[in-house]
């Protein structure tokens, strides 16, 4: 008898175990590209959940902006391997002072719902963008336009325009524009997604827009369950020479990149755009070729509060410049980052190749590891402030814990002094961010950037400009915005990209931000997909991508 | 019993509102949560004061609150920061968790009950030891050991499962998950029934009904289990929330998009919106299965009433 009651418990158990099981299997084909090579199949993807609503001038992170991408043309694209502005939708841009510019759109480009691209699809999108009323976070993309202080007015008093008067629809496809302010580069920072055309719909029906967004690139949104997967198909009819080379992409949402990668490893993805810092080490040999690690048009710096007198009193550049000499770069990107980041060497990113502003050793010897030089350049500019310095960071997401505490490391080590440096975590992002705009930093605190577009421009006037966007450290140089302005007149590329670095010599001079590293994008790849590369904002270019 | 339900009801009205007091403060003291949500650049000045209008962030926290309350009482619990509203993040997260706790609870009753049972009936023996010995090592080992270990062997080396589970969640893909969630709980039910069940097996209504010649098989499932099960169904009843809050671990690693994800999300974010509201509803939760083990008591040992 009593051994009857615990076969049967046994008995059940076992089944449901069983049953389970085989049902797990059946139910495994979420993954795995299908179809064959004709085209058809469907590349699975990791995915972040979005932060913000997706609409292009509200997107201003990667997992929103990888959307935006293959949903979305605009006038201008960046090459994936050279960076360089190519006219997507515009025939052409012309201007003869830099200030007032002439768009062409090419005509045949259609909305994926049939609606023709013109000018006022760009022109109303801006609109939106811009427009104070439409809380948009990527508004200031258009504060180089004319009006600009009507329809966004800084101090959030009321809006005394709905359109930026620097707009014009002359033709069905041409529109004029007119800056603020000289700006040379302009057309080539068109290519970011928040200047991307808009179709009537947007503003029809904004809710159900969000809910399926309609673009014109070369994938449509064939079904999108918020926080957990995108469906996104090849657009058939797509008019552009970019064809999806794909049946389509599967975003899904990942709790944890770790997962994603054992989903990968267990053959359920294809692509995995983010390898977590876990995993960097095996990688290589999980992945062979396919893990790529190229460079991205991110740099990691640290920043100094100099609205804090401890850190801005004269002579402090060189405890600054001394700080810099004590991190031993090359030892830290090799131990903590498996080269998945390269010492910096100056303030921009490798990715703008030499034309575009990149200089290596523009830091000179302010970036090179020295530890007695280090030391010394610390007591001449009077020591440490307090005989400390605290790095702050965000102790939530990434692995800043642990290169902050080797940058302490190596500067407590160059100093013989095992409490110079300590790291500062804060708890989460926001609270971290939080403590940035309040100006409440004490010390030296992690600042990363992500370029918005291939330029020189975009790494160095949002971040050490006069009260400039992204200016978190607050560093204030007349000489540098001096230089800054000129290259933003310069119609001659060369001599602009020429201003731009003598302002970053004067950036270094001061050592108003210490560069540590450049960082690359990580990915790995299923055998069934073939063709994937990241581009420079680490994005996979996914229209590229074969499944076999 | 009717009158003693109705108390227990009021009770909960206070424990509710402190509890929500407590988060939306703890919530709101990590300060301005719109700094975050523009990346690593400042939001522009205008704007975020504009989002902050929306969000209700520029009024006092006090005022915040009861606005909050009062809209929550007419169902509305707010807009997440990517404009979703909070009872449809519910309506998504709240379903797979419970299906996630259904399968743990499953697990910690059929085996934590039938291994106390055995080990309680046979104290001293391999068996006793062995299990005692089972349950001390899933204790012992972290959650997140457990986890990964299941999803690396099963998932990655064997294939048997798929390391992470399809944004559907059905029951099957649930086992191996929630057989982790439930693995520390079910070692303590274990336990718990194995010493009851030794302690109860010496008390003179099981001798009676022994001598009444009883066949053992009712002995001890009407007498002996019955009179045992009490600390277990106490532990089980508010582990219900514990599991459904707790679960932030196994749902990382499992990748399941469900309350804890959701909340963990929410606190990343510091989005007050999702945290209160997700945890309001955590609260209740936590008060009715306390409420329904109060009055499972009766039914078990009828000597307990209630006035």
């Amino acid at each position: 008898m009593r051994g009857a009651t615990h076969a049967r418990w046994a008995a059940c158990a076992a089944a449901v175990a069983l049953v389970a099981t085989a049902c797990g299997d059946d139910g495994n084909d979420g993954g795995g590209g299908s179809g064959g090579s004709d085209g058809s199949g469907i590349v699975s993807s990791s995915w972040g959940d979005p932060q913000n609503p997706l609409e292009p001038a509200n997107t201003n992170e990667v997992q929103g902006g990888k959307v935006l991408d293959m949903l979305f043309r605009g006038l201008k694209r960046y090459d994936a391997k050279t960076g360089q502005a190519n006219d997507m939708l515009a025939e052409k841009i012309e201007t003869s002072d830099s200030t007032n510019f002439t768009v062409t759109v090419k005509s045949g480009w259609t909305f994926s719902n049939g609606e023709a691209v013109t000018a006022k699809s760009f022109v109303d999108a801006w609109n939106y963008g811009a427009s104070l009323k439409n809380n948009q976070k990527n508004a200031y993309f258009f504060g180089y336009i004319d009006g600009y202080d009507k329809v966004h007015p800084e101090d959030g008093s009321k809006q005394t325009a709905d359109t930026l008067s620097g707009l014009k629809v002359t033709g069905e496809n041409t529109f004029t524009v007119k800056l603020n302010q000289k700006f040379s580069t302009f057309p080539d920072t068109l290519g970011y997604s928040a200047f991307s055309p808009l179709p009537t719909a947007f503003f029809d029906d904004h809710a159900a827009w969000l809910d399926k967004p309609v673009g014109n690139g070369p994938y449509t949104v064939d079904s999108y369950a918020k926080g957990s997967v995108m469906k996104m198909r090849a657009w058939d009819a797509y008019p552009g020479t970019d064809k999806a080379q794909n049946g389509g992409v599967d975003l899904k949402v990942y709790t944890d990149n770790n997962t994603a990668y054992t989903d990968l490893m267990a053959g359920n993805l294809d692509l995995v755009d983010d390898v977590p810092a876990s995993q960097l080490k095996n990688a290589p040999s999980d992945l062979g070729d396919r893990y790529i690690n190229t460079p991205a048009g991110i740099i990691q710096t640290l920043a100094f509060p100099f609205y804090d007198k401890a850190w801005d009193k004269p002579g402090m550049e060189k405890v600054r410049t001394g700080l810099s000499r004590a991190i031993d770069r090359e030892q830290i990107t090799e131990t903590i980052f498996q080269k998945t980041r390269t010492p910096a060497t100056d303030w921009t990113s490798p990715v703008l190749g030499e034309d575009g502003g990149y200089k290596e050793g523009l830091c000179g010897d302010a970036c090179e590891y020295d530890p007695a030089a280090a030391k010394k350049l610390i007591e001449e500019g009077g020591g440490l402030p307090g005989g400390q310095v605290k790095i702050s960071y965000n102790a939530d997401t990434g692995s800043h814990k642990e290169w902050v505490d080797a940058v302490c490391n190596s500067v407590n080590n160059a100093l013989d002094n095992d409490k110079a440096c300590v790291g500062n975590p804060v708890g989460t992002f926001a609270d971290f961010r939080n403590q940035i705009t309040q100006l409440k930093m004490s010390g030296p605190f992690r600042a990363g950037w992500q370029m918005d577009y291939p330029l020189i421009q975009n790494f160095l006037q949002p971040l050490y400009y006069t009260n400039a966007s992204s200016n978190d450290g607050k560093w204030t140089n007349a000489e540098f915005d001096k230089l800054v302005n000129e290259a933003n007149a310069e119609t001659d590329q060369a001599k602009a990209v020429g201003l731009f670095q003598q302002a970053e010599e004067v950036l270094r001079d001061d050592m108003g931000a210490i560069p540590l590293w450049y960082q690359n994008g990580s990915a790995g790849y299923s055998e069934q997909v073939s063709d994937v590369a990241l581009n420079q904002f680490s994005v996979p270019v996914y229209n590229e991508i074969k499944v076999s | 019993m009717g009158r003693y339900v109705i108390r227990r009801l009021l009770q909960m009205i206070p424990v509710f509102f402190g509890a929500t007091l407590l988060i939306f403060l703890m919530v709101n003291v990590m300060g301005d949560p719109i700094a975050g949500l523009c990346g690593d650049r400042q939001c522009d000045p205008a704007t975020a004061a504009q989002l902050r209008k929306e969000f209700g962030l520029d009024k006092p926290v006090w005022q915040q609150y009861v606005t909050y309350m009062a809209n929550v009482f007419t169902g509305d619990f707010g807009t997440a920061f990517n404009g979703q509203e909070v009872t449809e993040l519910m309506a998504t997260a709240f379903p797979v968790t419970i299906r996630l706790t259904i399968v743990a609870i499953f697990f910690e009753i059929v085996i934590g009950i039938t291994f106390g049972v055995v080990t309680g009936l046979r104290r001293g023996r391999p068996v006793d030891t062995g299990v005692l010995l089972g349950t001390l090592v899933v204790i012992s080992v972290p959650i997140f050991v457990t986890g990964l270990l299941l999803q690396l062997l099963l998932g990655v080396e064997w294939g048997w499962i798929s390391p992470s589970v399809s944004p559907e969640a059905p029951f099957d893909e649930l086992i191996v998950p929630g057989l982790v969630l439930a693995s520390v709980s079910l070692a303590y039910v274990t336990r718990l029934t194995r010493t009851s069940i030794a302690e109860n097996r010496r008390a003179d209504y099981v001798r009676t009904a022994v001598a009444k010649g009883l066949p053992r098989r009712r002995v001890v499932t009407r007498h002996l289990l019955r009179n045992s099960l009490i600390p277990v169904v106490t532990f089980i009843g508010t582990d219900i929330g514990a599991l459904m809050g707790g679960a932030i671990v196994t749902e990382r690693i499992f990748n399941i998009h469900g309350v804890g994800f959701q909340l963990y999300q929410g606190i990343l974010r510091q989005n007050t919106q999702t945290v209160v509201g997700f945890v309001t509803v955590l609260v209740l939760v936590f008060l009715v299965a306390n409420l329904l083990v109060d009055l499972l008591y009766a039914v078990l040992d009828p000597r307990i009433r209630y006035a």
